[in-house]
């Protein structure tokens, strides 16, 4: 009798415990399910597109660690789970997400941001030597999680790049505020947005440029920065050398990389990727209100919702009975901090809350950790819920929105006690 | 095409260009028409959203390319790309 076939009533029971889960992957010699690349399935969540399952490969851009490549042009890679285990993800393994083909290779020394508009009273322009010397170097622990995080678990799916759960990452993001360098030009009280363009640009003249803007109440928050340093060492190519714009608690859309100017408006940006891409139905979530954005039916996504991972489970996993399991992971939010997790193992009937890891700040990841005993052989169904110091939690049903955008529904994780 | 080759060659000159080679769209009628989608982006965007696109959801997609991305697509080849893409990489009706 092979391993296969010494499991096959343990996994029926799993299987008919999960309506609609179909394929599950080949059983391996230590009982854990050898699921395929990226599958989410094996995460206790739907699953992404089969195309985008059978597209998807490892691969190590330069300077990077093999990664789960989504596209190669524009470059599209996702953060494999493993690097989860660790609060801070790790530069050559942090996830890769650009909207346009041309992405130049800046040379940090000929590199000048031009610092404009209609609303600051002198223009100005930096060096990377100047921005380093002649303001206050602050540092910030913050994720930095795509919009479409998870848009692959929709269902019905939508189209987009069909992220699993890795378009995100946590990192030590050294730079300047935002503030000062405004300041330095002169805000004029007609501000209302700041808005910021990178050296990227699309291959075809007719594509819109990607080009982004924030309210000004969130341009001078004292936590928003133009990063240089990503985790102690300068921002990798890929994650936008030589500054990028850091807005902790917003989604990754506005964190625009190879800044190359910002400038300070007294009208709403109207190109294309504030006013019809990265939109909301409008009262729909919660977050933070970009007001010079709305419109009637949509509002611009802002901050994250509320969201965790369990990285120490995998769907279909045995486990010896009597022996603990460790369920640990971490969680985030839009930068109000986690107040818990509960961790259930009943389906959802019953929640302990989990011992959370060192408080990094309200911007970070934040580590959940619930040893759990394995009593009676069977399915067990393990499941993990963050709640927020702003009282917002996860959902158990996906809530649905045109362009997949802010998942978080609670993992079902079936697990076998044997 | 020259033009779509001189200008994929532009746009992926820093990106693996090798890899991306190795991406192939499926054999069918109306390919050639669709492998003009490669002057802005690799091919592995329609395989990856499949399969659960129908007619009516790959037509809006590739409108979406041409009148919101500028994509140098001829509008008679609107129904071709778009027939080729639900048979090999959609959902029918």
């Amino acid at each position: 009798m092979t391993t296969t076939q010494r499991v096959v009533l343990g996994r029926r029971r799993l299987v008919a415990a999960v309506a609609g889960a179909s394929a599950l992957a080949v059983v391996g010699q230590h009982g854990a399910l050898a699921a395929a690349l990226g599958s989410t399935q094996a995460m206790g969540l739907a699953e992404i597109p089969d195309g985008a399952l059978a597209e998807q490969v490892l691969f190590a851009l330069p300077g990077k660690l093999p990664l789960i490549k989504k596209t190669y042009r524009p470059p599209n890679f996702e953060t494999p789970l493993r690097y989860f285990r660790s609060v801070i993800t790790p530069n050559n393994a942090f996830f890769v997400r650009w909207h346009l083909a041309g992405i130049p290779e800046v040379d940090a020394r000929d590199w000048k941001l031009a610092v404009g508009g209609e609303s600051v009273e002198r223009p100005a322009s930096y060096t990377l030597a100047q921005l380093r010397k002649d303001f206050p170097q602050i540092e910030i622990t913050a994720v930095c999680q795509c919009s479409g995080n998870r848009r692959g678990l929709f269902e019905p799916h939508v189209p987009g790049v069909e992220w699993g759960v890795g378009a995100m990452g946590n990192a030590v993001w050294r730079g300047v505020r935002l503030k000062d360098v405004l300041a330095k030009s002169g805000l004029k009280s007609s501000a209302i947005e700041i808005v910021f363009d990178g050296a990227d640009h699309p291959p075809m003249d007719k594509t819109p440029d990607f080009v982004k803007s924030i309210p000004v109440d969130v341009a001078l928050d004292e936590n928003t920065l133009l990063a240089l340093d990503m985790n102690g060492a300068p921002l990798p190519h890929w994650n936008g050398a030589p500054a990028r714009l850091v807005v902790p608690g917003w989604t990754g859309t506005y964190w625009v990389k190879q800044i190359v100017s910002i400038n300070a408006v007294a009208s709403p940006e109207s190109n294309f990727w504030m006013k019809t891409a990265y939109r909301l139905p409008r009262g729909k979530y919660p977050g933070a209100t970009f007001e010079s954005q709305l419109a009637e039916a949509t509002e611009p996504i802002t901050s994250m919702v509320t969201n965790s991972l369990v990285t120490s489970v995998a769907f279909g996993q045995q486990f010896p009975r009597g022996k603990p399991i460790d369920v640990a992971g971490i969680a985030w939010d839009g930068g109000s901090g986690i107040e818990q997790v509960e961790i259930s193992t009943d389906g959802g009937e019953h929640w302990q809350r989990a011992k959370l890891g060192r408080d990094h700040g309200r911007f970070s990841f934040r580590e959940f950790s619930l040893i759990v005993p394995t009593k009676a052989p069977g399915t067990m169904v393990v499941m993990a819920r963050a709640t927020s110091r702003s009282g917002q939690t996860q959902t158990e049903q996906l809530s649905h929105n045109p362009a997949g955008y802010h998942h978080n529904v609670v993992q079902r994780l079936y697990v076998e006690i044997v | 095409m020259r033009t779509l080759i001189a200008l994929l060659a532009l746009a992926v000159a820093a990106v693996a260009v090798a890899q991306e080679s190795k991406v192939q769209l499926k054999d069918g009628p109306g390919k050639d028409k669709a492998m003009a989608c490669i002057a802005c982006h690799s091919v592995d965007y329609i395989e990856m959203n499949s399969r659960f696109m129908n007619r009516a959801a790959w037509t809006a997609s590739v409108n979406k390319m041409i009148n919101a991305f500028g994509a140098p697509i001829d509008k008679a080849d609107i129904d071709a790309i778009v027939s080729y893409l639900v048979q090999n990489y959609g959902v029918k009706d």
